[in-house]
């Protein structure tokens, strides 16, 4: 669906200034003024205006010639482009989403939505009714594509402004003037020149003559033949919606109203925190606050507010409005507060907070292990875990850390070491008897007399994973003259066929 | 390093919160890797182990595991007497375990005495284990031979101590003080210079 103001910014006009007689603001030739560079040039102009002879695009100097009675206003477009954004925001209303087809007209999307409001008749008649009722005047249609609805808003016949879904466009508005197609005035005027004056002519001479003729320009308002497709539906035409973007807002509205200082101010930390949560939920920070008090006697009292950099501290927010509140009147009390951010810049979420709280109460173990984990390496961090396998560097295995990890039975060993070496050393051992006890050994090139040990505690190779030719070992536990404690074996038996003399390693320490 | 272990142990059976070892790449060439089955049976399913290749890398984990309110108490193993393990380290290690109360155990194998600001320094190194009931040849239960020589509020002394038959505490042997018995180890923030 299009709609037109075609006097938007008269109407707007009126409706900013408190003149009930509507009698009185029909009659007044009314005209808004711009400044250019050869004068004021007239902008928009009312219907008695017009009628007397002011046109828009006209220097001031000129009407006047023409018509002496006309009152002169200045122009506010960039009002009139804000007033139009407001605009398309009500206007979703009627459909989805709304977009704004500058500088007085809009478009929303109204695809399967008719028959909410009774079929599209009733739709165009319930959106004229509306904007009556907000003192505009409106031309509306509804088509298939933009394009076409917005040369029946502009250019259809009163009665006729809703295409039908099947109907085909080129002879629906065939009678339309070559201006319904949104063209530069340029082109409209060469079209004019050449004789086509209504689309229907246009789709007539066929699409080549037009392809040739307008093959450098490449600007859909420059080229009557992309016009004309999207008109047609046969090329998209993306549109960019008006989105609304809701204010951060939060309110208290007080059981009794309020008179004294300390109390507005606990209400305004309240406030502070309340919209300090809302920001934090949208990842924005405030640039402009504004606190507003409705007092008993239906004064509000504002104190807006502008921040450096985007903030949303609560203890900052509260101390900045405790300066401002020191002037103002409680009168009979205080009713509602509201705070508000009209102004909000993204601000992302910090860890400040998450530092402090660690270094007051410590940290998970999750975020310890993160920690470690990001710094050290992934491997670095791990956690032992039993493996079903009777050879010792086998039996157990590092994964990494979860202290939920459940273990079924372990294997019962009888006794063994604390720390078990990566790699078990050889070392050099003199025995009592061939496969007795030994009695020194040689390690990192120093002796150890060994005053107790235990053993052998015979360990047999996994025959089903290793080769056959692997030696089964036989384990010593023993402590040397000085009290220390280690785990030896033995590879292998003597003439046990699996290669030459058996061979002694350590393994583990007990510390 | 299993006195350590058995301070520790014996400090509260009803604990099930994880515990940390960390050790770096010298501490585990000169005395190798926890292994599971031969730590004591309350302890072995909670060990999270950290081999840091550097003893920067050790101390920040140490520190990190000190910080970490889920963690029961952590050990730390260091080889020697390594340049970045200063007094200035000992004592950030020592102020953040009393601030956060993670007990801290720091073992340092093979080294010299060297300043380090922690509340009980203790000398550690192996005695000859009685011989057992039934195996007079066979090692017996372990025994250490403890020296305090710097604490903050405990008098210096010499012991040997050792687990008390069948109950898992620690005792004395050799009381030539009198006083400070295994409650010495009572929640002390004790980086301990061990000899291995």
């Amino acid at each position: 669906m299009a709609a037109w103001c075609p006097a938007l910014a008269i109407d707007r006009w009126h409706l900013c200034r408190p003149s009930p007689e509507s009698s009185e603001r029909s009659d007044q030739p009314l005209v808004l003024v711009g400044e250019t560079a050869h004068g004021p040039r007239i902008t928009a102009a009312s219907a008695p205006a017009r009628a007397a002879g002011a046109q828009t695009g006209m220097l001031l100097a000129d009407a006047r010639a023409l018509a002496p009675g006309l009152v002169v206003h200045p122009a506010d477009p960039a009002g009139d482009r804000a007033f139009l954004e407001t605009l398309a925001l009500w206007a979703q209303r009627w459909g989805p989403w709304s977009a704004l087809d500058p500088p007085d007209g809009l478009i929303v999307d109204v695809t399967g939505v008719a028959h909410l409001f009774g079929g599209e008749g009733a739709l165009l008649a319930d959106a004229k009714t509306c904007f009556a009722a907000r003192g505009l005047a409106v031309r509306v249609g509804i088509a298939p594509t933009a394009g076409a609805a917005w040369a029946l808003a502009h250019h259809g016949v009163p009665g006729h402004r809703i295409m039908e879904h099947d109907a085909d466009p080129l002879i629906v508005l065939r009678d339309l003037p070559v201006a319904a197609l949104r063209l530069d005035h340029a082109v409209e005027l060469l079209l004019g020149r050449l004789g086509l004056k209504r689309i229907g002519d246009l789709a007539a001479i066929g699409r080549a003559a037009l392809a040739r003729r307008f093959r450098d320009r490449r600007a859909p308002a420059a080229n009557p033949l992309v016009r004309l497709d999207q008109l047609c539906g046969r090329v998209p035409e993306p549109i960019l919606p008006v989105v609304a973007v809701p204010v951060p807002l939060v309110q208290r509205r007080l059981l009794e109203p309020i008179r004294h200082r300390p109390l507005l101010d606990q209400v305004l930390a309240d406030l502070a925190q309340a919209l300090a949560r809302r920001l934090e939920a949208m990842g924005q920070g405030a640039r402009r606050l504004e606190l507003a008090l409705w007092k008993v006697d239906g004064d509000v009292l504002r104190r807006p507010l502008e921040l450096a950099a985007a903030t949303r501290d609560p203890a900052h927010i509260t101390r900045l409005f405790a300066h401002r509140l020191d002037d103002c009147d409680a009168g009979f009390g205080i009713e509602l507060v509201r705070l508000s951010a009209p102004w909000a810049e993204p601000l992302a979420l910090t860890q400040i907070d998450l530092d402090a709280a660690a270094e007051a109460h410590g940290t998970s173990l999750s975020a310890c292990i993160d920690r470690l984990t990001a710094r050290l390496g992934a491997g670095v961090v791990a956690m032992p875990v039993p493996r079903a396998s009777h050879v010792p560097e086998r039996a157990q295995r590092w994964i990494a850390p979860d202290p939920a990890h459940a273990v079924q039975e372990e294997l019962a060993f009888h006794a063994r070491p604390l720390k078990l070496l990566d790699r078990a050393e050889p070392i050099a051992v003199i025995y009592q008897a061939p496969d007795g006890l030994p009695r020194l050994f040689r390690w990192r090139g120093a002796v150890h007399e060994i005053t107790r040990a235990e053993g052998p505690e015979r360990i047999s190779p996994e025959w089903w994973r290793e080769k056959g030719t692997a030696r089964l070992r036989d384990y010593y536990r023993i402590e040397d003259s000085t009290g220390r404690r280690y785990w030896i074996y033995r590879r292998g038996l003597s003439g046990d066929g699996r290669g030459g003399a058996p061979e002694w390693f350590l393994q583990g320490l007990c510390a | 390093m299993a006195l350590a272990l058995a301070l520790d142990a014996a400090d509260d059976p009803a604990d099930h919160r994880p515990w940390l070892w960390v050790q770096d790449k010298a501490a585990i060439r000169h005395s190798g890797r926890p292994y599971r089955p031969g730590l004591p049976a309350a302890l072995r399913h909670r060990l999270i182990h950290v081999a840091a290749d550097r003893v920067e890398d050790a101390l920040f984990a140490l520190e990190e595991g000190v910080r970490c309110r889920d963690l029961a108490f952590v050990v730390g193993e260091v080889a020697g007497n390594p340049a970045a393990l200063d007094f200035t380290a000992s004592r950030r290690l020592s102020l953040a375990a009393q601030r956060h109360g993670v007990p801290l155990w720091l073992v340092r194998l093979a080294a010299r005495h060297d300043l380090g600001s922690a509340r009980m320094r203790w000398d550690v190194s192996a005695a000859p284990s009685p011989p057992p009931r039934w195996n007079a040849d066979a090692p017996g239960d372990p025994r250490w031979r403890a020296d305090l020589f710097r604490a903050h509020v405990f008098q210096p002394g010499k012991w040997i101590v050792g687990h008390d038959g069948e109950g898992h505490n620690l005792a004395t042997f050799s009381p030539d003080h009198g006083g400070v018995v295994p409650g010495a180890g009572d929640r002390s923030l004790a980086p301990v210079p061990a000899i291995a």
